[in-house]
């Protein structure tokens, strides 16, 4: 069985509508530690030692947050600046990430056909999270697809609740290892490899 | 048995209470049918301890009722009263009429003429305040819905005696015999002989000034009571105030009980009102006791034996024809099956007024004391068996409806207030302001008259108290409350407030503000959830700023004081366990701080000894890159 860390980070958590129901009771399922950075760090003020234990005792990394200007918020940022030195993550001696697994998981308002050449955001996921897949690269670590959940503005409540579905069966079959990682490899996002078997 | 004197008479009704209530309670019968007990043991027809005086015992007694309408009054903003207008006008109306009617007819169809029929039809429709709120209240279901509502129809019968006083005179049947001249009660008012105009004009004019007085007079009047510090004085002011609203109200004929709820609504937003509340209900207590004490004894046992089906015939009709007469009116006000029970049988019975109305009637010759005799015993069984009809229901009906009513449901009358601020001077307040800035409203106390004074004036809902009386924070919702914030400025204040809580409300979570390292270690000791020292962070802010000044980066200056500020808080605890010897303290304090400066120098200079590594790139230079940038 496999540990999995999700390090959330949501500044306006209470105003969340779509993150709320996606995160809400994940943490009850075993195996599942559920992170939230910005509850734990109200003045961003990161403890190091703490944080660095965390990642020692799980296999899997989610970083779970809201997309910001194609990017995460501010604490995620932080988290990754203090908590993965040099000589701890990598470097030389920086072996401790070594062999585990990364991943996010984004809810982005904007729907998946603004992320390509034509849409008006120009990139596509994959494109924009390029400094992401670098630092698990850096870090020898596994970096796997992210699972989107796009248009939060206009989407729907059973929307979420199947996109809710999903993110738990996704985390279950990570944590059981079911999950078939050669075939993962190959998909764009996450979530594909649920819907298009 | 003779009269005694003052002490007997109070050692026999203090042992029978002191007696049969814990009984009775232990029995879950509650304290009412306690009382009543006691009552029937000690009273003429019995054991004959007590003799005919307890029916001036009586008298004195429902002053305890006066007194709990006072304190009913104080629980419920005006606004509130608003919102129940419906059911008091609407049910209390319509179980009024219908029920007088009901028994005037069944009186009429017994033979007595319709003047006497209606006297006893508005004398039996009328239930009793005092048994029914003080069970209600026992049973914690005076703020449900079914609660509620009964309350609504006693407050409209309250009012109702008002006018039906005025009636009754013109009721009287000419040559009607009547053996009793007691008209002590009612007849020798003020304004006997006033015309209609001048009487309803009068009452509108004492109603009036008890609202303003109560709005801008008293509170001035408390204020300078309560800055003499001396706490008798200030429960004198309180009973004075009550009966002298009482006595105001009996010399103009009016319901003392009704005067003294209005005196009551009006001082519900007062700071006093939780002061006022836990001075007034001890006296309450005691003479409700009394009050049920009497009732009890009056029952006589000789006219019930002369003709026992005769009396308690008429006690089933009148709970039958009250109980199916609320119950069907409760129907149409589209209450629960479950909730309507409650509400009925709690207010099928007699109530005290009917010893009034009874003796009014006789003494204005429209029922002969032959009748009213019986009439005043079903009346007291009624009340007597009160008690026992809302213990059926509770314990063989209730539990068939699957839906018990919760507290919870019907909140209308509860205050959303989860949060006791207990000091409210610059600290307190400026806590309070910024929950109210987020949506918290606490209850505020505060022990400075002119503080309080001050800040209501800003619109802040400010309780004169001490918080650390027992009485007093039972009475601002400790029970029920989430948290309790200590802001006073007085360390010894403090420990007191936080020993009361902890031993009377464990559950209750508290934050207490420390003025020193010292009292702070005393109070985790005491068991407090958190602590905030109040200098610290101020302190720590304004160090900040004279980095600044001194050319420091900001940033890093800020980071530096929450570092700094982090460890203290951690060493607090930790230092609490060796606080009570001296020296061992002072060594103790000493390594934590001397280790905490040089750590965070060291940490200033050299970057990768503890944190910010991530943002010191002279490792990773060193490694990949160093010559080449």
């Amino acid at each position: 069985m496999k540990k999995i860390l999700i390090l959330f980070a949501h500044p306006a958590f209470q105003k969340s509508r779509i993150n709320k129901i996606l995160i809400h009771g994940v943490d009850d399922m075993e195996g599942i530690t559920l992170h939230d950075l910005y509850q734990a760090y109200p003045e961003m003020d990161i403890d190091i030692e703490a944080e660095q234990k965390l990642v020692d005792a799980h296999d899997i990394i989610i970083f779970h947050h809201p997309f910001y200007w194609y990017s995460t918020p501010a604490i995620l940022k932080e988290w990754q600046d203090l908590v993965l030195n040099h000589g701890w993550a990598y470097g030389h001696e920086g072996i401790k990430l070594k062999g585990k697994f990364i991943f996010q998981v984004l809810t982005a308002g904007g729907e998946k056909m603004a992320y390509c050449q034509q849409g008006y955001n120009k990139f596509t996921i994959r494109q924009l999270l390029r400094p992401f897949e670098q630092m698990a690269n850096l870090c020898q670590m596994n970096y796997l697809p992210p699972f989107v959940v796009h248009g939060t503005h206009s989407i729907t409540k059973q929307e979420v609740l199947e996109h809710k579905t999903t993110y738990l069966e996704l985390l279950a079959g990570l944590r059981d290892e079911t999950i078939n990682l050669d075939d993962l490899a190959n998909r764009e996002y996450f979530n594909d490899y649920f819907t298009n078997k | 048995m003779e009269q005694g004197g003052f002490f007997f008479q109070a050692l026999v009704y203090l042992t029978a209470a002191v007696v049969a209530v814990p009984v009775a309670k232990k029995l879950g019968l509650g304290s009412v049918l306690g009382y009543l007990l006691a009552g029937i043991i000690i009273g003429p027809f019995l054991f004959g301890f007590i003799g005919e005086e307890g029916q001036d015992v009586m008298h004195f007694a429902e002053f305890g009722v006066v007194m709990m309408l006072f304190l009913v009054g104080l629980e419920l903003q005006p606004s509130m009263i608003w919102k129940l207008r419906k059911s008091i006008f609407g049910l209390g109306g319509f179980q009024t009429g219908i029920t007088a009617a009901i028994i005037m007819g069944i009186a009429i169809i017994m033979g007595f003429a319709w003047q006497t029929g209606l006297a006893i039809g508005l004398t039996f429709a009328l239930s009793s305040t005092a048994i029914v709120i003080q069970s209600l209240n026992e049973k914690g279901l005076m703020k449900t819905e079914a609660g509620q509502n009964a309350f609504s129809v006693l407050l409209f019968q309250d009012i109702a005696v008002i006018p039906i006083l005025a009636i009754l005179p013109y009721l009287a049947i000419k040559g009607l015999v009547t053996e009793t001249t007691d008209v002590a009660h009612h007849s020798s008012t003020w304004v006997d002989g006033w015309p209609i105009w001048g009487t309803t004009l009068l009452t509108l004019g004492v109603i009036s000034t008890i609202i303003f007085a109560g709005k801008y007079l008293i509170s001035q009047a408390f204020r300078f009571i309560a800055k003499t510090d001396l706490r008798e004085l200030f429960t004198i002011a309180a009973l004075l105030l009550v009966i002298s609203t009482a006595a105001l109200m009996t010399m103009i004929g009016l319901s003392p009980a009704l005067g003294t709820f209005v005196a009551g609504v009006v001082l519900a937003q007062s700071e006093y009102r939780h002061e006022l509340e836990t001075d007034i209900e001890p006296f309450k207590g005691l003479l409700l006791g009394l009050f049920f004490i009497a009732v009890g004894a009056s029952i006589d046992f000789h006219l019930i034996a002369e003709s026992p089906k005769l009396i308690f015939g008429l006690v089933a009709i009148l709970i039958a024809v009250k109980f199916v007469v609320l119950f069907v009116i409760g129907y149409f006000f589209k209450m629960g099956l479950d909730k309507n029970m409650i509400f009925s049988f709690s207010l099928a019975q007699g109530g005290e007024f009917a010893f009034v109305l009874l003796s009014f009637s006789t003494s204005n010759s429209i029922i002969s004391s032959d009748v009213a005799n019986p009439l005043i015993a079903v009346v007291a069984i009624s009340m007597a068996l009160t008690p026992l009809l809302m213990l059926f229901n509770e314990k063989l009906i209730q539990p068939r409806f699957g839906t018990k009513e919760s507290v919870k449901e019907a909140d209308e009358m509860q205050e959303d207030k989860k949060v006791i601020i207990a000091g409210f001077g610059r600290y307190g307040s400026t806590i309070g302001r910024f929950l109210q800035a987020n949506g918290v409203y606490a209850t505020y106390l505060d022990i400075d008259p002119d503080n309080v004074d001050l800040l209501r004036k800003f619109d802040l809902k400010v309780f004169y108290g001490d918080a650390s009386r027992n009485d007093l924070l039972k009475a601002a919702g400790a029970a029920e409350a989430d948290l309790l914030i200590v802001a006073v400025d007085d360390p010894n204040k403090t420990k007191e407030i936080v020993a009361t809580v902890k031993k009377n409300y464990p559950k209750l979570k508290l934050v207490v503000r420390s003025q020193s390292f010292l009292s702070s270690y005393s109070l985790i000791e005491q068991g407090v959830d958190r602590i905030q020292l109040d200098f610290l962070d101020s302190a720590l802010r304004m160090g900040t700023d004279a980095l600044c000044y001194l050319g420091h980066r900001r940033h890093e200056s800020f980071r530096a004081s929450k570092t700094y500020r982090k460890n203290v808080e951690k060493f607090i605890p930790e230092l609490s366990e060796v606080w009570q010897d001296k020296s061992l303290l002072i060594s103790e304090a000493k390594k934590r701080m001397q280790f905490l400066e040089k750590s965070m120098l060291q940490e200033k200079e050299d970057f990768h000894k503890e944190k910010d590594m991530g943002w010191d790139a002279s490792d990773i230079i060193k490694e990949f890159g160093e010559g080449k940038i």
